[in-house]
């Protein structure tokens, strides 16, 4: 595509000719400047970033990643980074899910509600790790209320493990679950439902047998994005957790090999599995999806 | 069919497990949001407490941790900062996203599946396995730590986060005004003018005020870009929260609670402009 930035390339002038036949026109251009955005910031940096991945500080072109598979503080992140993003995204789309259903009719009150879950999303994971910090710590509110309440008894431990950076990921990736699954929950027809009501379909048998599957695809799709945000998760990981041990999660091992030892080429490297590992997450995420049902949630549009 | 059939021999439970599946829901609800004001209130409390150690509340109130917070981390310097990077940041998405945005809904053209797969590609990929060499690349041509280098590295998810947006805004808008205008003679220029912005100023709007709330709170790609002179706000927090032990809790909350207001104030003014729900089912496909 980036030949077909033709010199002069804006809205007037363009004159028709081999870019018509393509359906380029004057219009078309205007998406030159945003693409060529991406591909110099985006793209090239990839491509930069796979080729340098295989160029180490010493040894062969595969040295870097045949190290981070062979060295238990580089391939344990993966299953570590795992172990956090899975757990936390599934609850979150199975927690936003029945609520968004529920909030499905559009009202003030689902206004008011949906504006106070999606307050999380502008705390930031930072702040929200210096919050739980205090909040959750061991003379924390939250520890005070279980001892009053006699939930538990002794001490407990939430902050500077497993625990506390799980929990900060659901609460700054519930709001976002919750959004795009209320957003597909509202883009099904409800005169589907309302069809099976008349032949006698309970809340729950109209769910299942009818929003759900209509819902598989959004699911799947609101799975991925908000597994891309869990996966990625950093500033908790080493606030919250125990960045030393079971939170030593993938992005902080790629942050250390570029910033500590300042070993650019292992960094890449590091990255460039990190982005493997998500897409294959997503890709079987995907796949798992096809093999519901495809076709129109409009109902009556056709 | 069997769906109706099961139903009907469970008619008679109907009501009362329909109203503890509505308590647990709320009760759910009920229990997320008091526990995120829990965290925010902890955080406040703390920024205004003088000793507090062990109790419900703190011992006694004061602003001093304000004050002191201001100078520690240099405040001044950080805000004027941040707010240089999101100004920046929100202008240039929106100049390079809305044409585009404009050109993938107004055209069909050979090459547009692959323009709209590569503006995805940002969304779905992780931020550090592009922001580690995006930084490694501007250090290279000395734009890292720089005021520049972390506007750049902050457009990268937000110029297509932009045309993803306002691409089905820009569908929803008839056509035919733009011909009618033409028709009466108005040039590219007048029709962009007098027609199109006018009609894509609330989408616009809604556009700019999210990136702003987002690039706020962008922490790993400026994180990996900042210089000690250009820290945004957030990345202040980290650092600050990283190094705790060395100040005060206190000034450190009273940092947090800083960037919490500059960040709801934004929020709110948002959502007096659009509907959450609206924005996210447009990003969708």
């Amino acid at each position: 595509m980036s030949t077909l930035a033709a010199p002069g390339g804006g809205i007037a002038g363009a004159k028709p000719g081999w870019r018509t036949a393509l359906g380029w026109d004057g219009t078309t251009l205007l998406v030159l400047p945003a693409v060529l955005f991406v591909f110099a910031f985006f793209i090239f940096p990839c491509i930069y970033g796979l080729a340098l991945s295989f160029m180490p500080t010493k040894g062969g072109a595969f040295d870097n990643y045949i190290r981070f598979f062979t060295e238990e503080r580089f391939y344990s992140t993966i299953w570590k980074t795992l172990l956090i993003a899975l757990p936390a995204t599934t609850a979150n789309v199975f927690l936003a899910l029945p609520i968004a259903f529920a909030l499905r009719k559009s009202s003030k009150f689902q206004r008011v509600v949906t504006a106070v879950l999606v307050v999380p999303i502008t705390l930031g994971t930072v702040l929200v790790a210096q919050g739980l910090l205090g909040y959750l710590g061991p003379n924390g509110w939250f520890i005070r209320i279980l001892h009053m309440l006699h939930l538990v008894d002794g001490p407990i431990r939430l902050t500077h493990n497993y625990i506390g950076v799980l929990l900060s990921l659901i609460i700054t990736g519930f709001p976002f679950s919750f959004l795009l699954t209320l957003s597909y929950v509202t883009g099904i027809d409800p005169m589907l439902a309302k069809a099976a009501a008349t032949l006698g379909a309970s809340p729950w048998t109209q769910f299942k047998q009818i929003y759900l599957p209509l819902l598989a695809p959004g699911l799947a799709m609101g799975f991925c994005l908000a597994f891309v945000q869990s996966f990625a998760v950093f500033p908790s990981a080493v606030l919250l957790g125990e960045p030393a041990g079971a939170t030593r999660v993938m992005a902080l091992a790629v942050y250390q090999l570029a910033y500590e030892d300042y070993n650019a080429p292992m960094a890449a490297a590091g990255a460039m599995v990190m982005g493997v590992v998500q897409l294959i997450v997503v890709a079987c995420i995907l796949g798992f999806r096809s093999l519901f049902y495809r076709g129109p949630v409009g109902g009556t549009k056709g | 069919m069997t769906g109706a059939a099961l139903t009907r021999s469970g008619d008679f439970q109907a009501p009362f497990w329909n109203r503890v599946w509505h308590v647990t829901l709320w009760a759910l609800v009920w229990l997320f949001i008091l526990n995120v004001a829990g965290v925010v209130a902890s955080v406040a409390v703390d920024s205004f407490g003088t000793r507090w150690f062990g109790t419900w509340l703190p011992e006694g109130f004061t602003s001093k941790w304000y004050f002191s917070a201001w100078d520690e981390f240099q405040l001044n310097d950080v805000l004027i900062v941040t707010v240089k990077v999101v100004a920046a940041v929100v202008l240039i998405s929106v100049i390079l996203g809305v044409p585009a945005a404009y050109a993938l809904a107004r055209r069909e053209f050979a090459g547009k599946r692959t323009i709209l797969l590569l503006l995805v590609l940002p969304v779905l990929v992780p931020t550090i396995t592009y922001g580690v060499p995006l930084a490694t690349l501007l250090y290279r041509v000395n734009l890292g730590g720089t005021l520049t280098g972390v506007i750049i590295a902050n457009l990268v998810p937000t110029v297509p986060f932009v045309v993803l947006v306002m691409t089905p805004f820009i569908e929803q808008i008839d056509q035919r005004l733009e011909s009618a205008a033409r028709v009466c003679g108005a040039g590219t220029w007048s029709v962009f003018r007098y027609v199109l912005v006018p009609l894509l100023a609330p989408g616009i709007m809604a556009a700019a005020l999210l990136v702003l709330v987002r690039s706020i709170g962008m922490f790993e790609l400026t994180f990996l870009t900042a210089g000690p002179d250009s820290q945004t706000l957030v990345v202040s927090l980290y650092a600050a929260a990283f190094s705790a032990g060395i100040r005060a809790n206190q000034s450190l909350d009273a940092l947090a609670v800083v960037y919490m207001v500059s960040s709801l104030f934004w929020l709110i003014i948002a959502l007096r402009f659009v509907n959450p729900v609206q924005l996210v089912g447009r990003v969708r496909d």
